[in-house]
């Protein structure tokens, strides 16, 4: 409830004589939009022309990266999905058919719609393999063709890979090639 | 063939249907340079995307407005639901029969002025565009009334308000051109302009011009006194339930109320086809080509109306309704009243063609007007020092 003491008022200023003619005022309004009217335009012609990548870490569309051997660099452990907040990642993990892992990803579907570009994902992945990019532009003519499946999200990387380096290529070891103390923070809470 | 046209009615058919067709287009591309120039004045582009430099844009537009669903809602008057887009759009474009197009022609050459350029010479002239001008608000107000949304219904109240407000302005505006040329008809409005050493009326009356120009702001219900169409209080209205080409009618007859409008406004003020010292577009040049060249001026004077007309919508704000009103019955009547006072003196005492006595004379009618103004205690403008004293409160902690 606003009390009637903290009600300021503010009188309406008295007009000075030119600007009770109106006419004058009108004048300089005119003349201030035809100044514009020889100004060099804003508009940036979206499809064609983009804007430079202003942010850094701009989180858009994700994508799922490749290890140095080319293959998933995913290991279905579904921190992801735990930490999703918005419940829009859903994995379905199968044995590994590598050495050095366990699991790995035999689907991976991520609803781009239902995503609420957190980047909580980003953070809660022990190896780097899902990341947000640049890529703020995606389209698609149905909710399903936005339901993002993993040679999709593969895809995304192999487009993105040069604008952004994948941050640390070199967590690739599950089974204790010593890189693993990078990425311990990322476990906290998880008991 | 040549025999044929030598007659006035079938040149004036012949005219009218030049005429309406290049206004057609016209009307269709005033949209486009309404939008066009707004977005030059706020640094943005426009339609640039139907064709090159998005000329194609009205095509566009009309094309949807024409494959839209024309909905009639269940409970609309329906007669006049469909009946007011039409008077909207046909009263905006009958006014161009009167306008003086290009003068007398003389079609073969044998130095005598077989036709006049202008589809009807009415002897009532001007009266009939201030007829025309009158009953436009009927589009306005019965698709407020037919659409039977309060909304629409306020802003049709809006405008037969507004319209009966500046109607008088107006009035006494044509008034002064009518006694200073001491004719009624147009072409002869601008032959007085001429004969009088090229001075158009606008430099004897000034004062008057710029009133009438407000005025046909107003009529035409542009931006600043477009309240029969404020979106942020009406919806959309008087058009709010209107769509597809019954939508796109009312707005092609904004745009043709436009055109009649500024050709009013350069007919009574600036000289019609006329402009001085240049060969070709003098009374006494009667030829066709003449007629072209008169013609083209008149069109480039429209122009340059219609591009007025949307840099002013794109610069001012609304008018709110009490001070619409106050304008137009405090302060443009006054002055247009006393201005044409003193013009039938002046035509009285054989000086209305005077410049230093005209002229004199404004300048002196509005400073009085301005004097009175000052005076009183509710001006015309700014805040109404009638209104009751406010007090101020401030906060414990307030500066």
């Amino acid at each position: 409830m606003i009390e009637e003491k903290d009600i300021i008022i503010v009188d309406e200023p008295d007009l000075s004589t030119t600007e009770k003619l109106y006419l004058p005022q009108v004048v300089q309004g005119l003349r201030t939009t035809f100044k514009h009217l020889f100004k060099k335009n804003i508009t940036v012609q979206y499809p064609e022309v983009k804007r430079e990548q202003r942010v850094e870490n701009y989180r858009g569309v994700h994508r799922l990266n490749r290890d140095e051997k080319d293959r998933v660099a995913c290991v279905a452990c579904f921190m992801c999905q735990t930490a999703c907040p918005a419940n829009c990642i859903h994995i379905v993990a199968g044995e590994s058919p590598w050495e050095d892992r366990e699991k790995y990803p035999v689907q991976f579907d991520l609803d781009e719609l239902r995503c609420i570009y957190c980047g909580m994902c980003e953070e809660a992945c022990p190896v780097d393999a899902i990341e947000l990019t640049p890529e703020y532009d995606i389209v698609g003519r149905s909710r399903e063709e936005m339901v993002f499946d993993k040679e999709k999200l593969l895809a995304v990387f192999e487009r993105t890979k040069d604008v952004k380096p994948r941050k640390n290529p070199r967590i690739t070891g599950y089974a204790g090639t010593g890189d693993r103390e990078q990425s311990s923070g990322n476990t906290e809470g998880e008991g | 063939m040549l025999e044929l046209l030598k007659d006035q009615f079938t040149f004036s058919v012949i005219l009218a249907l030049v005429i309406v067709g290049i206004l057609n287009g016209a009307v269709a591309y005033c949209i486009y340079f309404e939008r066009k120039i707004s977005a030059w004045l706020q640094d943005r582009v426009g339609p640039n995307r139907v064709g090159p430099l998005g000329l194609l844009q009205p095509l566009a537009d009309g094309g949807k407005f024409v494959l839209k669903e024309d909905i009639i809602p269940a409970n609309v008057d329906k007669p006049l639901f469909l009946f007011a887009p039409f008077m909207a759009l046909v009263l905006g474009f009958i006014g161009f029969a009167i306008l003086p197009w290009g003068g007398s022609v003389d079609l073969d050459g044998d130095g005598v002025v077989d036709v006049i350029a202008q589809v009807a010479d009415p002897g009532i002239g001007i009266l009939y565009l201030l007829g025309i001008g009158g009953l436009a608000v009927y589009g306005v107000v019965l698709g407020g009334w037919a659409n039977n949304n309060k909304y629409a219904y306020f802003a049709a109240m809006r405008a037969t308000a507004q319209m009966l407000s500046y109607e008088i302005p107006m009035g006494l505006c044509i008034l002064i051109v009518v006694l200073t040329a001491g004719q009624i008809r147009l072409e002869e409005i601008v032959l007085a302009q001429v004969g009088n050493g090229n001075i158009w009326n606008i430099c004897l009356h000034p004062v008057a011009f710029i009133i009438l120009l407000t005025t046909v702001f107003a009529e035409t219900n542009r931006t600043p006194f477009d309240l029969a169409e404020a979106e942020q209080e009406l919806i959309g209205g008087y058009h709010t339930e209107y769509g597809a080409l019954k939508f796109g009618m009312f707005f092609l007859g904004e745009y043709a109320h436009m055109i009649t409008g500024s050709g009013m406004v350069i007919v009574l003020f600036l000289g019609g086809w006329h402009l001085p010292w240049i060969p070709g577009l003098q009374p006494e040049d009667v030829s066709i080509g003449a007629m072209l060249l008169k013609m083209s001026v008149f069109g480039a004077k429209i122009a340059v109306f219609l591009f007025f007309f949307m840099w002013v919508r794109w610069t001012l704000p609304r008018f709110r309704f009490d001070q619409l009103m106050r304008l137009s019955w405090k302060g443009l009547m006054p002055i247009s009243l006393a201005l044409m006072c003193y013009t039938s003196v002046l035509v009285y005492a054989g000086k209305a063609t005077s410049l230093a006595w005209c002229l004199g004379g404004e300048l002196g009618v509005v400073f009085i007007v301005l004097a009175i103004n000052a005076m009183r205690t509710a001006p015309i403008t700014g805040r109404q020092r009638n209104m009751p004293a406010i007090t101020v409160h401030k906060p414990a902690g307030a500066p």
